[in-house]
């Protein structure tokens, strides 16, 4: 299964990659209404047209693939997976370094294994686009990624190196030895601001005397965000803690985006005001802890409430090794945010909050040619997931 | 509707809680043993099942109250095999094996996860002690009635004591530092010494036939074990791996004790080899493989697998491995693996009702048994329906237009109190 991708490469000598035509009974384009019987032309990696088969003839030489319903390619907003293997063992967990609580210098690409089993597993179900990296559980862990889930190496596989700082705020970012820090919500905070007040004087200093500026990589990081280059992608559960964090962002006027907001039901008005988007816990997720509030309801509240956001697989540490993001709007789905929401949600709003959407996230012409099949609903658990194509290569076409 | 069930109590006890005959029409009934009845009546009296049947050929006595349930799903009271709910305990960490550790001393009936369970459909569950030794304790089996004390939760064998089996674990979770094992062979050689000084202890009982003066001193670690080689007290083995399914099934011939397999990650890979030992399992599909090595090939097609193999097959949530408001879901996800719907339906019901030796009381819609159900928004195999009602005996416990009860079902503020997964009382340590 590791390698189908390449046999349906060495299958198809003559155009690499196929002409393709997708059929289906229905094509969510998320570009605006659905198509019935609907036709997906495939050309060079690329989506060439789209359309209804009756205005849409499939042209000689393409290869037809049929479906019950297609949709873009499935984006998970967030996760670990490639970093955190699915044994479960030291040797395969890289989603955290635990020598120091703040290390935005870590980069995804240098620890992602891309024949990892699990993100094989993940694309069986339609998933193409990670955006995964370095985890919570700690201050600030590192940064975050966006690849394909195809590419026997990470190069081949990446979408966008270095797209978030990943970091935890309330109980989650809390050391347990005694005498280590942060080991309080208020000193975390603390020496976040800390940081940034570094990095704020660092400039200045660069600004004053140019010929002085010595390298450091973690300052780097820390410019990248205060100039808003990359965000900051903050895990936070508590009500009170998402207010910490917006608080923070706009001391320093961040890019911020929430992550898992467990309790954001509470606080829907300010996460509205504050303008950030969120990338939403799994549905499924476990309430314990800081997350003991959690709710099947939240997509749809923020929803409701006009907050744009995606969905995350997220971490986790026991079993199931990683979540699945299909599964976890399926079930956002039937408790009050719907269908066409959810869909949108793994799809192009995803594509939207990472800022990829020129290339995914829906199926239009010129955007790449990544596409999940299915034989019913997406969502029902019952369906299956029957044709992946990722660049225009049918990586996956066993029902999964 | 904890506050009316408590004054039910107080005024009758509880199974004379629900005197007046009920009769529940128009909905689609699945009584699990007989086939599906589209336009269905149930009649319910004195917390027992009176009748099942055809809304047209069902006449229900006069004082009946009826209650209009078209359009929806009546399914049986769903039965958890394996369960951690209610805070539950067993041994604790000086040895690997403690069949004197009940979950009974344990369980704490005021945890919101049992009200969770009540949302999930789930009215009778097996609640387990973990899996870090070989033998952990005692289980108990539940009736989730809205009671106030684990005893008017548990269920009684035929001579009035507590209903349970006996937990036990192979693999990788019972492996630490001594006294417990470090190797499989070693912890198989635990466990054959400790059964073979139970049948020895039993034998001498025998041999006194009911002397004191030739009794051997009471062992309370002994006696629960006596109980486990008669076949009184089922055996839960936690197993994932094949080799580790395989040894189970060795020990269980050697001893003859009745076991359940459980979570069974490989099933799928030696379903003929469990069949021919006739040793039934109670799975767990997880999301995605791994999280820990021996769980790294658990698939969605161990149901189907173990269908084909003929190998009687229930689900389990391992509460909280997963939800137990989603517990319909485990077995849509076998459906969509290959497994039958009616192999995946008796698999939340009278499957796990046999595993428990209840299937005379519970697992199934048929008369002179218990007034369990659950009513469905719709098809039970769908992402879309939803748990409306759940009765035990007669009793609804759960109710989802009650503002309280829908907080458990969905989640929410308050909807958890600290448990299992409280990771800031770990810190505050």
């Amino acid at each position: 299964m590791r390698f189908r991708w390449l046999v349906a490469l060495l299958a198809l000598p003559v155009t690499l990659p196929a002409q393709l035509a997708v059929v289906g009974e229905t094509v969510y384009t998320m570009a605006g209404p659905a198509i019935r019987d609907g036709v997906v032309l495939i050309r060079d990696g690329k989506i060439e047209r789209v359309g209804p088969s009756s205005e849409l003839r499939v042209p000689a030489g393409y290869r037809k693939l049929t479906a019950k319903v297609v949709t873009p390619g499935l984006i998970d907003a967030y996760t670990v997976v490639g970093l955190s293997g699915y044994l479960n063992q030291a040797h395969d967990q890289e989603q955290v370094e635990r020598s120091k609580p703040i290390q935005p210098e870590l980069r995804a690409v240098d620890a992602y294994d891309p024949r990892e089993p699990l993100i094989e597993y993940l694309r069986g179900y339609g998933i193409t686009t990670l955006h995964t990296g370095h985890g919570p559980g700690i201050l600030v862990s590192g940064q975050t990624m966006i690849v394909k889930t195809a590419g026997p190496t990470v190069e081949q596989a990446l979408v966008k190196p270095d797209v978030m700082v990943a970091s935890t705020l309330g109980g989650g970012a809390r050391e347990r030895e005694a005498g280590k820090s942060p080991g309080t919500r208020a000193k975390a905070i603390a020496m976040l601001r800390a940081e940034l007040v570094k990095a704020q004087e660092a400039i200045r200093r660069r600004e004053k005397k140019p010929e002085e500026a010595t390298r450091d990589l973690a300052t780097e990081v820390w410019i990248q965000v205060l100039r808003g280059e990359k965000p900051l992608l903050v895990t936070v559960d508590r009500a009170h803690d998402i207010l910490s964090a917006i608080r923070l962002g706009k001391e320093f006027g961040l890019r911020l985006v929430l992550s898992n907001v467990a309790e954001a039901y509470l606080v829907l008005e300010e996460i509205r005001a504050s303008g950030y988007p969120v990338i939403i816990h799994p549905a499924m997720q476990r309430a314990g802890g800081e997350t003991e509030n959690i709710s099947f309801e939240t997509a749809a509240k923020l929803k409701a409430a006009g907050i744009p956001f995606a969905m995350q697989s997220g971490y986790e540490s026991y079993v199931p090794k990683t979540r699945v993001v299909l599964f976890e709007a399926a079930v956002a789905a039937s408790y009050g945010l719907g269908f066409e929401s959810a869909l949108a949600a793994l799809t192009i709003d995803a594509a939207r909050l990472l800022g990829i959407s020129d290339r995914l996230g829906s199926l239009e012409p010129g955007k790449d040619a990544d596409l999940a099949l299915f034989d019913g609903d997406p969502f029902e658990y019952t369906s299956h997931t029957t044709g992946v194509i990722i660049n225009g290569v049918l990586v996956s076409d066993r029902p999964q | 509707m904890k506050k009316l069930a408590v004054v039910a109590f107080l005024l009758a006890g509880w199974v004379t809680a629900q005197e007046r005959p009920m009769l529940f029409i128009g909905a689609r009934i699945i009584p699990i043993t007989s086939t599906e009845i589209e336009d269905g009546a149930l009649l319910i009296r004195q917390g027992k099942i009176v009748a099942v049947g055809p809304r047209q050929k069902l006449s229900p006595p006069g004082d009946a109250e009826v209650i209009d349930v078209r359009g929806k799903v009546i399914l049986p009271g769903l039965v958890d095999t394996h369960s951690h709910i209610g805070s539950v305990e067993g041994g604790d960490s000086s040895a690997p094996i403690q069949p004197d550790a009940r979950a009974l001393d344990s369980i704490d009936v005021r945890d919101s996860r049992l009200q969770k369970a009540q949302a999930g459909g789930i009215t009778t569950v097996n609640i387990m002690p973990g899996s870090g030794h070989l033998l952990s304790g005692q289980t108990i089996y539940l009736k989730l009635r809205d009671g106030r004390t684990i005893d008017e939760l548990a269920l009684r064998n035929a001579d009035g004591s507590i209903a349970g089996g006996m937990k036990m674990a192979n693999g990788t979770n019972s492996r630490r530092a001594p006294p417990f094992p470090g190797t499989r062979a070693k912890s198989a050689a635990l466990l054959r010494e400790q059964l073979i000084k139970a049948v020895e202890y039993r034998d001498k009982i025998r041999k006194a036939a009911g002397d004191p003066e030739k009794l051997p001193e009471r062992d309370l670690r002994l006696e629960a074990l006596v109980e486990v080689l008669d076949g009184k007290r089922m055996v839960h083995f936690h197993t994932h791996r094949h080799d580790d399914i395989l040894t189970v099934l060795r020990l269980q011939k050697e001893f003859g004790f009745r076991a359940v397999l459980h979570h069974v990650s490989d099933a799928w890979m030696v379903a003929d080899e469990i069949a021919k030992a006739g040793v039934p399992c109670s799975l767990i599909l997880i999301d995605s493989p791994g999280g820990k090595i021996e769980a790294k090939d658990n698939r969605f097609i161990s149901g189907a697998a173990l269908e084909r193999a003929g190998v009687l097959t229930a689900f389990h949530t391992d509460d909280g491995v997963t939800d137990s408001r989603l517990f319909l879901r485990m077995a849509a996800l076998a459906v969509r693996a290959g497994m039958s719907r009616q192999k995946a339906l008796e698999a939340l019901t009278i499957a796990g009702a046999r595993m428990l030796d209840l299937e005379s009381r519970i697992g199934s819609l048929e008369p002179g048994k218990d007034a369990d159900f659950v009513i469905l928004s719709g098809d039970p195999f769908s992402v879309y329906t939803k748990v409306l009602e759940t009765w035990v005996e007669g009793v609804k416990v759960f109710d989802r237009t009650v503002a309280q009860d829908r907080l458990y079902a969905v989640g929410g503020y308050g909807a958890s109190r600290p448990g299992d997964f409280y990771v800031d009382e770990e810190w505050l340590q």
